[in-house]
This record gives structure tokens, C-alpha cells and sequence, in this order.
């Protein structure tokens, strides 16, 4: 092995390789051909040989495969990535950032003795070595992370990179893991989808959403009069499901729907990564916040820097 | 059983903050109980109330400061609290994960700690790896994002959920002591009651260095 390898770990569900498999495959690419390095790619648990054949796409060297198990495990990931990075030795380990990648990364760097710089938006190598990119204070700042020498570990935010193409023919190489699955410290009984209710956010054209701006539950008032006005459906960020002001399936972001209306109105939304993740891709994004440097200004087509207590009702006026 | 929560003070920063090359002034910045671990607290406070944990201990990572935000966290029925910091500290990189969980290692295993409660992130720096680190660390069990627990002590395992992507939970069983990084919305943390502010004045903050639980920094 040379110096200057990449291991990147994939990440699948139910059968289905994730998003930010084939990212991290292009990111790590892009780190390889900086360093000179190779570009490995594993996969653990599940139909390893199926997830072989759809990561055989253009850039990567190698796949490695480790059959244990179906779905996700921690302990069983640990052991896979640290076996792995044993035997392969790569300079850097690239991971998804995404809620299982929070499961096992950190363990797998503490373990290795590995520093960890987590969800990365942007990965550069520099003369002084890696820089890294990521986010704080709810996105409105952006810091760089400088790691000098040696082995490493950074975790990827999905969505931030472009996803691998092509194909390609890489060596597919099959791990054994020495690892007794039936004497693991936790087992993973079984998957359920959170009740969404009746109402779908997804199938609606004009999404008004609502954010921690709106301060109490009474306010909502202001909010379901613009919805009557002009025919929209309230949704909302991830603060007002857990207060209980709205039900789960109103919930846009990572952990709720995904939506792409042709207008989504955020009102006193500040636009944190969770939250961006599942409207970006709305047609036309207008937001409505007190704050000039919230993030969400960044991907909107029209903002409004005022507060939503004077900008909502003279919006509804327009509309009765 | 005893339930160490950990507990950051965590930085907000002003609408209108100026970044220079040395970060953001601290005019700009102020400190409050870290979102996540205030669902952390309440997730540890519960605990006692329902009988199940005898103690509910926090621990922080901080200067002297920090002691008016773990006070927070005691007002909301922490029993006590052990805060570790020295000056050497302070002039290292706090991001950076594995000096954290090796501090908060060395308390949990003083405290000899059944189940440890962190938040799943810090709202400042979004780092959302230190619990998982800490359980490594300590040859714990663990489960990230957990945003349903209900822990049987006497069967030394608790049943989890996790929040995944996309509206979908994942249910698993872990085996105790375990550490646990808990999501927002997994409770409804309580305001502090007048009394609970009362109490939390005279409720022990015990100031630790490295040294005294055994670390090198």
C-alpha cells in the first residue's frame, strides 16, 4: 500500500445502497488524486456482492466486501473498519456523516487512535496537509480545520459532495470477520416509520413553513390565517414537532419529509444543515427572518429581513 | 443505578457578530445549556423520578464560567456535579474529540456510572461525536440519536430507538451500561422551578483537574 491511500466506508439500508455511498467514493477520489494514493471502498453487511457491482464506478481502485450480517450494526461496523484499516493501512478513512455514521465513527476513530474532524463540507489538500471544511453556530459560519500529518479520520456530510458515476472495474476483494454475531452488546430488533398523519407535505405545491421564530404555540394563529388565505399547508422545522405544536409528518429536514414544492414561504427559519437537507430543492424558496445572516438567505430566491409578527399579517391582508 | 449526564455550555453567537482572524469576539458570544443536553437532563432526571436511577450526576468540560450553566442543569434536579478544567485546557482545541471523551472517561469510571446521558450534538460546533467516542473509551455499549429510551436496570439492558433519516426509527436492544446520545424531542424538558433554583445554589459543583481524575493533557 502507498502512501497517501483512501478508505472510504459506504453506508446501505434496507437493502438499498444510501446516497452518500457514491459521494464518498467521489470525494475520497478527489483526495486520492491529490495525494497520490489509492482509492479503496468497503462494504459491510447485507448483499455485499450486489453493493460490489454499484460501487464499481469510475475512480475506484478497489472494493472491499464484509459479509456479516443484514442490516446496520455498530459493534459490527467497528470491528469491520478497524479490521479493514489494519490490514489496508490508507492514510485517510472517509465516513458518512450521516445518523449511523454518528453510530460508529467516533468509536472507530478512538479506537484507531485516529483524529476525527466531523461532517465535512469541503476536503482540500493543502501544503500544510488537509483542510477541512464545516460548519458552526447552526451554519452561519464556516470554519477550516487543518490536520498536518498522518492518519486520520473525517466524516462527510451527505448531499455536500457529487455522487460517483460511471463504471468501472475494480478488484473486489472479500473480508472474513472474526466477530461472534450472536454475542454482540446491542441488536437491532426492527425498523418502524414514525406516523405521519393525514396530511402529506410532500404532494403540496405551496408549502408555508413555520420555524422557532414564532416563539409560542398561540402565535401558530398568525400562520394557519396565511394558510387560509392563500390555500398553502403549514409545515415546519424540526423545534415546533418537538415542542408538540405540530404533528411528526408536518416535519421538513433529515429526520422528516423531503419536499420539493414550486414555492416554499420559510417563516422564522434560520436554514440549519438538518433543515436545508429536505427543501433545497424546492422550486422557489422565499424566507422571512429577523436575522440577515441566517443561513437560509443563502438558498433562498427572495428574502424578507423583518420580523414575521409584522410581515405575516400584512402578507395575509394582501391575499383576504 | 447511578446516570452521569454530561453537559456542555454551549456558545450563541449575536445576529450581528464580526469574525476576525482570531475567531468570533467575544462580545458577541454568549454561553447557555447546550439544547441537546437540556433533553439529556430531563431524559436523566426522569429516570430518578420513576426510581429507576439513585443518583443523577452531571459533568462538564469548562472554566469556571460554566458552572452558572451546569447550575442550570441542577435547578432542573441533577443532584450534583463534578466540573474539570485547569488552564492548560484552555489553550488547546477544545474540537478536538478524543481529549474530551479521555476527561469524561476518567470521571465516569470514578463515578463508577451505570448509563451516561449526553446530547446527541453541541449547537455550536455540531461536532456530535463525543458520546460515541466516551463509550468507546469506557468498553460501554452505546446508541447514537436516541430518541426513545426506556432502560430496565434489572435486566442490565435497555430497549432503544433511533432516529434514522427520512421518518424512520430504528429499535434496538442495548446491553447495560451503555452511554446514550439523546435527540431533541425524545422528552419535554422542564423549566426550573424557583425551588429548584433555591436548591441548586447550595447542590455540590465539585472542581476537578486532569490530574485529579488521572489524566494527562
Amino acid at each position: 500500500m502507498s502512501d497517501g491511500d483512501v478508505l472510504a466506508v459506504t453506508e446501505h439500508r434496507q437493502g438499498e445502497l444510501r446516497d452518500v455511498s457514491l459521494e464518498l467514493a467521489s470525494a475520497g477520489r478527489a483526495l486520492a488524486d491529490a495525494t497520490g494514493g489509492d482509492l479503496h471502498v468497503a462494504v459491510v453487511s447485507g448483499d455485499v456482492d450486489a453493493y460490489a457491482d454499484e460501487l464499481s464506478v469510475d475512480g475506484v481502485d478497489a472494493v472491499h466486501t464484509v459479509a456479516a450480517g443484514d442490516e446496520f450494526n455498530h459493534d459490527v461496523y467497528v470491528a469491520a473498519v478497524e479490521a479493514l484499516v489494519n490490514d489496508l493501512a490508507p492514510t485517510q478513512l472517509l465516513l458518512p456523516n450521516s445518523v449511523d455514521g454518528m453510530d460508529y465513527a467516533p468509536a472507530v476513530a478512538e479506537s484507531l487512535d485516529r483524529p476525527v474532524v466531523t461532517d465535512a463540507v469541503e476536503v482540500d489538500v493543502t501544503d500544510d496537509g488537509l483542510a477541512v471544511h464545516r460548519e458552526m453556530y447552526g451554519s452561519k459560519v464556516e470554519t477550516v480545520i487543518s490536520i498536518a500529518d498522518g492518519p486520520f479520520a473525517v466524516t462527510v456530510r451527505p448531499g455536500e459532495f457529487e455522487p460517483a458515476s460511471g463504471t468501472s472495474d475494480p478488484e473486489v476483494v472479500a473480508h472474513d470477520l472474526n466477530l461472534d454475531l450472536d454475542a454482540l452488546g446491542s441488536t437491532v430488533e426492527g425498523y418502524e416509520a414514525v406516523d405521519t398523519g393525514d396530511v402529506d407535505i410532500t404532494e403540496a405545491d405551496f408549502l408555508i413553513s413555520i420555524g422557532r421564530g414564532i416563539e409560542e404555540e398561540e402565535n401558530l394563529e398568525l400562520i394557519e390565517d396565511l394558510a387560509d388565505a392563500t390555500g398553502g399547508t403549514i409545515s415546519a422545522s424540526r423545534p415546533i414537532v418537538d415542542n408538540g405544536w405540530l404533528e411528526k409528518g408536518r416535519q421538513v429536514g433529515q429526520s422528516g419529509k423531503t419536499v420539493t414544492p414550486t414555492v416554499y414561504l420559510a417563516i422564522g427559519i434560520s436554514g440549519a444543515v438538518q433543515h436545508v437537507a429536505g427543501m433545497k430543492n424546492a422550486d422557489m424558496i422565499i424566507a422571512i427572518n429577523t436575522d440577515p445572516n441566517a443561513p437560509i438567505f443563502d438558498i433562498s430566491d427572495y428574502g424578507i429581513v423583518g420580523d414575521l409578527f409584522e410581515v405575516v399579517p400584512a402578507l395575509t391582508e394582501q391575499f383576504d | 443505578m447511578k446516570v452521569l449526564v454530561t453537559v456542555k455550555e454551549s456558545a450563541d453567537i449575536a445576529d450581528d457578530f464580526a469574525v476576525d482572524d482570531d475567531g468570533i469576539d467575544e462580545t458577541y458570544v454568549e454561553y447557555d445549556l447546550n439544547e441537546w443536553d437540556d433533553y439529556a437532563v430531563e431524559t436523566g432526571v426522569q429516570l430518578a423520578e420513576a426510581g429507576i436511577a439513585d443518583e443523577v450526576v452531571g459533568v462538564t468540560i469548562g472554566p469556571e464560567r460554566a458552572d452558572e450553566t451546569i447550575r442550570k442543569a441542577l435547578a432542573k434536579g441533577v443532584d450534583r456535579a463534578v466540573r474539570v478544567w485547569d488552564d492548560a485546557l484552555a489553550g488547546q482545541d477544545l474540537l478536538d474529540v478524543s481529549t474530551k471523551a479521555h476527561l469524561l472517561a476518567a470521571v465516569a469510571e470514578d463515578e463508577d456510572a451505570d448509563l451516561v446521558l449526553s446530547g446527541v450534538q453541541a449547537s455550536d460546533d455540531s461536532f456530535g461525536a463525543t458520546g460515541v467516542a466516551l463509550a468507546e473509551r469506557l468498553g460501554y455499549e452505546w446508541a447514537a440519536v436516541v430518541s426513545d429510551l426506556d432502560v430496565n436496570a434489572d435486566a442490565g439492558e435497555a430497549r432503544v430507538n433511533r432516529e434514522l433519516e427520512g421518518g424512520l426509527q430504528e429499535r434496538l436492544t442495548v446491553d447495560l451500561p451503555a452511554v446514550f446520545t439523546i435527540q431533541t424531542g425524545i422528552n419535554e424538558p422542564r423549566y426550573a422551578s424557583l425551588r429548584g433554583i433555591r436548591q441548586a445554589q447550595s447542590k455540590e459543583i465539585a472542581p476537578k483537574t486532569p490530574t485529579d481524575i488521572g489524566v494527562e493533557t
